[in-house]
């Protein structure tokens, strides 16, 4: 008996070995802490369960920043989706020669990643105050940019630069889709006398109209968690809820420890929604374009 | 890559197709794309430009010497090198057996280790860079950031907590172009143990996949900030941050070098990308 046991006890522990780690480590380094802040975050300073601390982010302060973010990841997301779309469907069925399309994506691939502190310098040496394209439209073409209201470091501003790895994300995964919708469908549309509006009103984009949404709901997460960008374009100018946690960290801002915990919760709760809406709305695209 | 050589060629014969356009007109489409083009190019070629204003009157490369002679430059990016370079191998020691022991033995926690291998995307990083300070402060019962040395391994695990979701995808790619059961079964008659197994059979098979892996992990590693600046390690990502706030075209040779360091990351990734199928037809 005893045999049979130790038999079947190392016949688990082979099955386990490989995983044991990496579960392990995700419950230590992974999930944990993040439920360390969400435990956090319905306690007091007394450490007493309660609502209080939650019923807090509805304060102005807090609020705003919330708002503001949401509003720049959702106007980020929106135009992000809707040019990178835009540029896709236009290289893969615009009349464009092919050979555009591999650079484009290598190139989507790269920008998607050019983000953070550096993508924050590129732009403000190229539309800041002395900044290069600044400068060109002012001397070549009298156009002074800041003199008619614009200004980079602003909520504008922000977003124009969030765009850059916006759209690039959007192109990346999006290609994919459009250059799978079957050539069938189009030549069945056509023959039943459809223009090209009616095809892409009808046929092309009810199919993509899942990859489009999920698509938006993942850039929409992409630019909520982000900080580093906004941290180095507008210092704390705009105070992104990202950038207002980062202060709380750092300093305790707030006078309240168990706000930021708050703070933390109420974001994952906004990002976790967005990407159960991907997540949700990848599997239904897949099944159309396959 | 595989796909996209795929799309074009297919993409050739169609070119019998009638002429009606399909997409936005032939106009509509030249002009989104050039918008494109130039809203993409004229960053870097205005960071680029910027960078080359440091002496007055003239453009010379003074920005990129500053920065590069700068012992805080060389600091932050050996320390950061050096992260990147732990990161990746924590990253490998915990996805591939993971992802080895899913495949063979047990495959109904696949989806719980793809879900949590996709947090790190959902939970932003300031969040689970915050939950560290908490966790891991002096008080607490693993008081790693009482030291550098320890704060110094809680970012890497921070690092690699990031990294998961491209590890294991890599990883995971990797192993499926494998039998993975054969290779596992004669690898075990013929008395090899699991190390053997894991890390001179299904390594040097999946190596061209990790390598993506890897050179994705080190572009985000080298940039990255939150977790750096808030566990207060002296990396790439925070000095960079300094620099902008305190020089004018320094920042933007910083620029140009880590636009210069993802491209090639990328492009390191597309080439390991296109040799891996190569490779296993030669054999």
């Amino acid at each position: 008996m005893p045999a049979m046991r130790s038999a079947s006890v190392s016949r688990i522990a082979a099955n386990w070995v490989g995983v044991i780690p990496f579960l392990a480590f995700a419950a230590v380094f992974l999930l944990l802490p993040t439920l360390n802040i969400v435990v956090g975050a319905f306690r007091d300073s007394s450490g007493a369960y309660t609502l209080d601390t939650l019923a807090k982010l509805f304060e102005p302060r807090l609020a705003n920043s919330f708002w503001l973010s949401i509003r720049v990841s959702f106007f980020s997301a929106a135009l992000g989706a809707l040019l990178g779309f835009l540029i896709a469907a236009a290289v893969v069925h615009g009349g464009l020669p092919a050979w555009v399309r591999a650079p484009l994506v290598t190139f989507s691939g790269v920008a998607a990643n050019f983000a953070g502190v550096p993508l924050a310098f590129a732009f403000i040496a190229t539309l800041g105050r002395i900044g290069f394209v600044t400068v060109i439209l002012k001397e070549w073409f009298g156009l002074n940019l800041y003199g008619m209201g614009f200004n980079l470091i602003s909520f504008w501003g922000l977003i124009f630069v969030y765009l850059y790895f916006q759209m690039s994300l959007m192109i990346l995964i999006i290609m994919p889709s459009i250059e799978g919708l079957k050539r069938e469908w189009r030549e069945a549309a056509e023959s039943l006398g459809a223009s090209g509006l009616q095809y892409w009103r009808m046929v092309a984009l009810p199919v993509l109209f899942p990859s489009l949404l999920g698509t938006f709901a993942l850039l929409f997460a992409n630019s909520f968690g982000a900080i580093a960008t906004a941290q180095a374009l507008t210092g704390s100018s705009q105070s992104l809820i990202t950038i207002q946690l980062f202060a709380q960290i750092r300093g305790d801002v707030l006078q309240d420890p168990n706000l930021g915990y708050a703070i933390a919760f109420g974001m994952i709760v906004i990002t976790a929604v967005a990407n159960a809406i991907y997540i949700v709305l990848r599997q239904r695209a897949e099944k159309w374009v396959k | 890559m595989g796909e996209m050589t795929e799309a074009i060629t297919s993409a050739a014969p169609s070119k019998a197709r009638r002429a009606a356009p399909i997409g936005p007109g032939r106009l509509l489409s030249w002009t989104l794309f050039i918008f494109g083009v130039l809203y993409f190019a004229l960053p870097l070629i205005g960071m680029f430009e910027f960078s080359l204003r440091k002496r007055r009157g003239a453009y010379s490369f003074d920005a990129y010497t500053s920065v590069l002679g700068d012992p805080q430059f060389q600091a932050t990016f050996s320390y950061s090198l050096i992260m990147s370079v732990v990161t990746i191998a924590l990253g490998l020691l915990l996805v591939l057996p993971a992802a080895l022991w899913v495949r063979i033995r047990l495959p109904a926690m696949r989806p719980v280790v793809e879900f949590i291998t996709l947090l790190p995307l959902v939970i932003p990083v300031i969040v689970i860079a915050f939950g560290y300070l908490r966790m891991f402060n002096t008080s607490s019962f693993l008081p790693m950031t009482g030291t550098v040395m320890t704060t110094n391994l809680l970012l890497a695990f921070g690092y690699s907590t990031l990294a998961l979701p491209y590890m294991y995808r890599a990883i995971d790619n990797g192993l499926r172009t494998l039998d993975v059961q054969t290779l596992t079964e004669a690898a075990q008659s013929l008395g090899a143990g699991w190390f053997t197994i894991l890390f001179r059979i299904m390594l040097p098979n999946v190596f061209t996949a990790v390598l993506s892996g890897a050179f994705l992990t080190f572009s985000i590693v080298l940039g990255e900030y939150v977790f750096a600046a808030l566990l207060d390690r002296p990396a790439f990502g925070p000095y960079m941050i300094w620099i902008g706030g305190n020089k004018a075209y320094e920042p933007a040779a910083l620029a140009v070098i880590a636009f210069a360091i993802t491209w090639g990351c990328m492009g390191l990734i597309q080439l390991a990308g296109r040799l891996a199928p190569h490779t296993r037809a030669a054999r």
